[in-house]
């Protein structure tokens, strides 16, 4: 492929619809983990609480099952994998890993800051982001020599159990459970683990609230400096309800007003709704964004009776995104909570008729 | 190039945009009020600042709180915290400022839109101008750079321009600033000081802000406005007629924003001419003896004040006698400063209120009795009084003491199924203004959420209200609920619908303790002394008992008076309308059309032609017509203040679209079948989609007189020799909605005044839309187009057809609102919702059936017996007894 000394990511934005993979976590659940496999050999005799439903922990104690859903993704067509890392911060894991004393009564900075020091967790997150990234570039490039077409790895940076700018306690609504300097420090050391693992760029995903999408954007501009290499980003916030808003409340036009000084090459919305809700609001960035678009929804809104808890099938999810790409809104699409490689190589195989969205390069939102 | 900023929601300075206004009062330095609540820990009082900057209409908010006495860093975050939990004033995007960095960054770190940095500058030299301005770009803000140097503030047009071009090849250059994120601040400086280097500082600021915008693409200008006319403090008049000459020049040369007092900017072309004249002088520094001039001109406007009350002679007057003065007038303009005086001279805060305050609301109360003051103007002293209580309250919190003793305390609440308050408000502030504590259920109250309270809060009576008939049933409900479970406290009742008589018969049998009806507002506290009165309550409730018992003696009588005829009889005598010579009118249109902002082009603006104003004295206790009441010797001049009030809020509701209308009316084809209507969906006539059941009356009559049903006005299913006359019928339902959210606004400023004035108004939209909606549709039905009527011909209904509505007299069923709701599909096209008891939500709503005969009249139904209210039922299938119940002021009978 013909790059011009452009990232080739940016060079196949350029070219057609990028596509990416589906959920990770639906898809781990099919396997049925036990406690014991998730404790592996190395958890064997771990101390604290139960650590079935930790799915980063996995890259430590079940590598085969996080490669082998990467394979079944790059083998449905997906351009990019994202890395087994959602929740994969100090303060995301903490429920998990965190070993310190716990608090009496509610969490607060007090707690957070004993989270974000601790020095054992804090090592285990940079293995688990570390070996997550290598896991997902070897699948990643083995595919990609099977087929000879470049796939990329996207670092995963996940939402957090706490907000930035959301008092969880209604009697005391300045109070705020974390501050900036700590959602900072959490995602530094992600985002840094994340990308000497190698991946070819850095996705902050399922931002419900902006604050928290803000710290985490900092933290990897501190980190891209320390490393002295740059990234491509994509950044996708997450609208809660048919009101268009993120949990902590802002339009998505707000939001992204807010994000975009981080210059992400691409900017859109997943998780919480499926195709049907999520419409509206992918047409809007279409028409105000300036950057690439990306939308991977869920498949459907959660639905217990559906034998996947969700009940878009392939046969139906693909066709409702597709439309978007036909509309011509679209650069990026892929999959999120319920969706399966089905899911994937149903969309590859739409897509693949439609132009990408083009940027215009006057457009400006920094 | 766009500035696009965020708080919740977008804001996007285009160079379209105009002048945008950064609210300025939550600026411990510059705001007083703001301060003294700061530094009392009053973060609630303070978030009312905010709230009312951006209801003036700012488009940012500055925060500044750089105050030696606190902690400004802890300061800015509470705050800027507190505001992330207010999504009304979270909306816009926050100005972070401070002269210092560190409480800066505290902000950046708090805030999750895209917020403006006030400010940076080069004071400190470069590195630390770079250093900051690439941590702001990290946090995603834009930033305010002061035209401010290693030497010092730029004070000529000169060095203003040196400076910001040179901050901004810095920005662009060497930190990545997006040009369209930077926003300049030359500086405006104080003018007419009478020294001669700052004769130039005005046009220096506008001179450098034009030069600024040509010459450096993408930055913006803003300024803090008040600056240029701090020689004149004090005096308001000069100040705003300053400011708005200003902004006039700065905004036409190039200024994008300014800091300034939202909500209260002049308007340039209503300043004086002769001041306008004088200050453009000091402004552009046209004259040597401009500023001389200028001084000359402002002593003779100094005093002149905004209040309508021109004799300022009472602010003379010792404290006590200006607080007692305020309240008797309901002046609340000096309220704090004469509260905070008090407060001084008094031992303890809690003694203000015991003392002058208390003694000034007495003398209301004695005024209000005697009848020498009205209702509006004591919910105006309530007004100030509570403003003052909340003045004290974070002193009196500081010392920990507990409030005035009041006299009693009273749980009022409008019933389950009702949603009408404004009686029901306007008795909570007469109470207390009279020293009761008053406990505010709202309305839609169920009964165990009103006994629970009582007790909960130790209740020494409990008031109910209620507006529709189905809230007489809950009323006896709830004082079933109380009898059962033993409590002994007084049972107040009031509200349109409820009467002593009905309190005497229905409701008071079931309570053994005293229950009163009370049938208005200046009743009410005579009423509560009386019962809450160790001396007064054994006299007051012995005379209670024996007059309700007459009065149940009096109905038992009547009810063997009066004969009725039979439904058969009253069928006979149905109204003589001659069918076989009568075309009904076809209307242009059948179905529902909806009448919206976002569907069509109705505004408020469209309906105040209509408005019936009588009932809006009625509602605060004026008796008399409008608008021959502003003549009345006795209460004209208090009709006419209440009127002046209500034509200003109505005009600031207007222009600012507060409240907003939602209705839809409907004609469909119809045909009656005996005291029936039913509604058909084909031009055949043979689909039928809805019945509607009518009642008629069967009292006696004279001789020649007919016994009235509605469905008399449509033409018969098979009429005379002319079978299927084709007829129809209309319906509609409109509403006025925000009445509620914008009253709750008022009550949150202790403002019961405005709060209750806002329903009133919303009430009379509604009845406004309704006849408006009825004027449509004479014109769609054809015999409209030609009405010439002026406004009091509408008000009094000189037009051909009617518009009776569920529950009112000549339809006493509100069951029938359920019938036009589905056929409107009303809850869908107006947003409005019915109660399980047919109330209507929100309460400033009004539906009803539109008729066409011209001899289709208002009538009452008045008693009806047990024939036709089983042949009712029937009809109906329904229970008797659910149509007995709801029917049950109309029945002949006893249940």
């Amino acid at each position: 492929m013909a790059t011009n000394g452009l990232h080739p990511l940016k060079a196949l934005l350029r070219e057609r619809i990028v596509v990416l993979d589906g959920a990770m976590g639906t898809m781990i659940q099919r396997y049925k983990l036990s406690e014991a496999d998730y404790r592996g050999e190395r958890f064997r005799d771990w101390k604290g609480k139960d650590l079935k439903g930790s799915l980063e922990l996995l890259n430590l104690t079940r590598p085969q099952v996080v490669e082998e859903i990467h394979a079944a993704y790059l083998n449905a067509g997906a351009d990019v994998i994202e890395t087994n890392t959602f929740s994969g911060t100090t303060i995301g894991l903490h429920d998990f890993l965190f070993q310190g004393e716990s608090t009496r009564g509610r969490k607060d900075q007090e707690f957070f800051q004993r989270v974000v020091d601790d020095v054992g967790l804090r090592a285990l997150v940079y293995e688990i982001n570390f070996r997550a990234a290598r896991i997902a570039r070897q699948a990643a490039d083995r595919v990609a020599n099977e087929t000879g077409q470049q796939r990329f790895v996207g670092g995963s940076m996940g939402p957090l159990p706490v907000a930035g700018s959301i008092s969880p306690d209604v009697n005391d609504p300045a109070f705020r459970a974390v501050s900036f300097d700590q959602l900072r420090q959490t995602y530094f050391d992600e985002a840094k683990a994340l990308l000497e693992g190698g991946v070819d760029l850095l996705i902050v995903e399922t931002i419900f609230d902006t604050l928290n999408g803000k710290a985490a954007l900092f933290a990897i501009a501190d980190a891209l400096e320390k490393a002295g290499r740059g990234v491509p980003l994509m950044i996708s916030g997450t609208v809660i309800d048919k009101s268009g808003r993120n949990l902590s409340g802002q339009t998505v036009e707000a939001s992204l007003i807010s994000l975009a000084h981080a210059q992400p090459l691409i900017l859109g919305l997943n998780c919480s709704l499926g195709p049907d809700e999520m419409e509206p609001f992918i047409e809007e960035l279409a028409r105000i964004s300036p950057h690439y678009i990306s939308a991977y929804p869920n498949a459907g809104l959660p639905d217990a009776l559906s034998p996947t808890g969700f009940p878009e099938t392939a046969e139906t999810f693909a066709p409702k995104v597709a439309k978007w790409a036909e509309n011509g809104w679209l650069n990026v699409v892929g999959g999120c909570c319920g969706t399966t490689p089905d899911h994937i190589r149903a969309l590859v195989k739409l897509v693949r008729q439609f132009s990408p969205r083009a940027v215009e390069a006057t457009m400006s939102y920094t | 190039m766009i500035l696009r900023l965020s708080g919740l929601e977008p804001l996007n300075i285009t160079p379209e945009f105009g002048f945008a206004v950064i609210g300025e009062r939550t600026n411990i330095t510059g705001s007083p009020k703001f301060s003294k609540l700061i530094l009392a820990g009053d973060f609630e009082g303070a978030l009312a600042v905010a709230r009312q900057q951006v209801q003036g209409g700012a488009n940012l908010l500055d925060v500044n709180m750089d105050e030696g006495m606190i902690d400004s860093e802890a300061a800015m975050v509470r705050f800027l915290n507190l505001i992330g939990s207010e999504p009304e004033i979270a909306r816009i995007p926050i100005m972070i400022d401070s002269s210092k960095w560190s409480v800066i960054e505290a902000g950046l770190k708090c805030v999750q839109g895209k917020s403006v940095v006030n400010s940076i500058s080069l004071k400190n030299g470069e590195e630390e101008f770079l250093r900051q301005a690439r941590l702001i770009r990290r946090y995603g803000a834009a930033a305010i750079v002061m035209a401010f140097d290693e030497k010092g503030q730029a004070d000529n047009f000169q060095r203003k321009i040196d400076i910001c071009s040179r901050a901004y090849e810095l920005l662009t250059k060497q930190a990545d600033f997006p040009a369209s994120d930077i926003i300049f601040d030359p500086n405006i400086l104080t003018i007419a000081t009478g020294l001669e280097e700052h004769r130039n500082y005005a046009v220096d600021f506008i001179e450098a802000t034009r030069w600024i915008k040509k010459n450096l693409p993408g930055a913006r200008v803003s300024g803090g406005v008040s600056n240029i006319s701090f020689s004149f403090r004090g005096n308001n008049t000069v100040r705003e007629a300053m400011h708005a000459a200003f902004l006039f020049h700065a905004i036409r040369a190039g200024l994008d924003m300014g800091i300034v007092n939202a909500g209260q900017l002049a308007v340039y072309e209503e300043i004086e001419p002769e001041l306008r004249e004088r200050v453009e002088d000091v402004l552009l520094n046209r004259r040597d003896d401009a500023t001389e001039r200028l001084i000359e001109f402002a002593e003779n406007v100094k005093g002149k004040d905004k209040t309508p009350v021109s004799d300022k002679a009472w602010r003379k007057d010792p404290v006590e006698k200006r607080l007692k003065h305020a309240l008797v007038k309901g002046i609340v303009d000096y309220i704090d400063t004469d509260t905070e005086e008090a407060r001084q001279k008094c031992e303890r805060p809690l003694d203000v209120i015991e003392g002058p305050l208390m003694a000034g609301m007495s003398v209301v109360g004695d005024l209000f009795g005697a009848g020498k003051m009205f209702l509006p103007q004591v919910v105006k002293s309530a007004r100030v009084m509570k403003k003052a209580v909340a003045y004290l309250l974070p002193f009196m919190e500081e010392e920990k003491s507990g409030g005035a003793k009041p006299h009693g305390r009273i749980v009022i609440a409008t019933v389950k199924g009702d949603v009408h308050d404004i009686g029901k408000n306007i008795v909570a502030v007469v109470l207390q203004c009279n020293n009761y504590d008053v406990v505010d259920l709202g309305v839609m109250v169920p009964a165990a959420k009103i006994l629970e309270t009582a007790r909960e809060k130790k209740a020494d009576a409990i008031g109910l209200s209620g507006l529709i008939t189905p809230s007489l049933d809950e009323m006896v409900h709830v004082a079933q609920e109380m009898q059962r479970e033993g409590f002994r406290l007084p049972l107040l009742i009031g509200g349109a619908t409820t009467s002593r008589a009905h309190t005497a018969v229905k409701i008071a049998p079931h309570y053994q303790a005293s229950t009163v009806h009370v049938l208005d507002a200046s009743r009410a506290v005579g009423v509560v002394n009386s019962l809450l009165n160790e001396e007064l309550k054994t006299k007051f409730d012995k005379k209670l008992r024996e007059d309700y018992e007459r009065l149940r003696q009096e109905h038992a009588a009547k009810r063997t008076r009066k004969k009725l005829l039979t439904l058969e009889e009253a069928r006979a005598l149905r109204t003589p309308i001659d069918w076989s010579t009568y075309l009904p009118p076809k209307p242009e249109f059948l179905g529902v059309r909806i009448y919206a902002p976002e569907k069509t082009t109705i505004t408020l603006a469209d309906l105040v032609p209509f408005i019936d104003w009588s009932p809006f004295f009625h509602a605060w206790e004026l008796r008399g017509r409008y608008p021959a009441i502003f003549d009345d010797p006795k209460i004209g001049k208090q009709a006419r203040e209440l009127f002046d009030d209500a034509q200003e809020l109505l005009g600031r509701i207007v222009r600012k679209s507060l409240l907003v209308p939602r209705g839809v009316h409907a004609l469909w084809r119809a045909n009656s079948v005996g005291d029936d209507v039913d509604v058909y969906a084909d031009e055949a006539r043979s689909e039928k989609v809805a019945t509607f059941y009518f009642l008629r009356q069967q009292m006696q009559k004279p001789p020649g007189q007919a016994n009235h049903c509605l469905a008399d006005f449509i033409s018969p299913q098979s009429a005379m020799g002319n079978p299927q006359l084709a007829d129809y019928l209309g319906g509609f339902a409109v509403s006025i909605h925000g009445a509620d959210e914008l009253s709750e606004e008022f009550k949150y400023q202790h403002d019961d005044y405005n709060a209750i004035i806002t329903k009133a108004l919303a009430d009379r939209l509604a009845e406004a839309f309704a006849e408006y909606l009825h004027m449509q549709t004479r014109i769609a039905w054809g015999f409209g187009r030609d009405e010439q009527l002026s406004h009091a011909d509408l008000i009094r209904e000189k037009y051909r057809g009617i518009r009776p509505a569920a529950g009112y007299p000549a339809c006493p069923d509100h069951a029938e609102k359920r019938t036009l709701f589905d056929l409107l599909d009303a809850e869908k096209n107006t947003g409005i919702k019915l109660t399980e008891s047919f109330a209507m939500h929100p309460g400033a709503t009004v539906s009803g059936l539109y008729f066409s005969h011209p001899d289709a009249k208002y009538f009452g139904v008045g008693q009806i017996g047990r024939d036709q209210v089983g042949d009712y039922a029937t009809r109906r299938r329904e229970p008797i007894a659910a149509v007995e119940k709801r029917l049950a002021p109309n029945l002949d009978y006893d249940i």
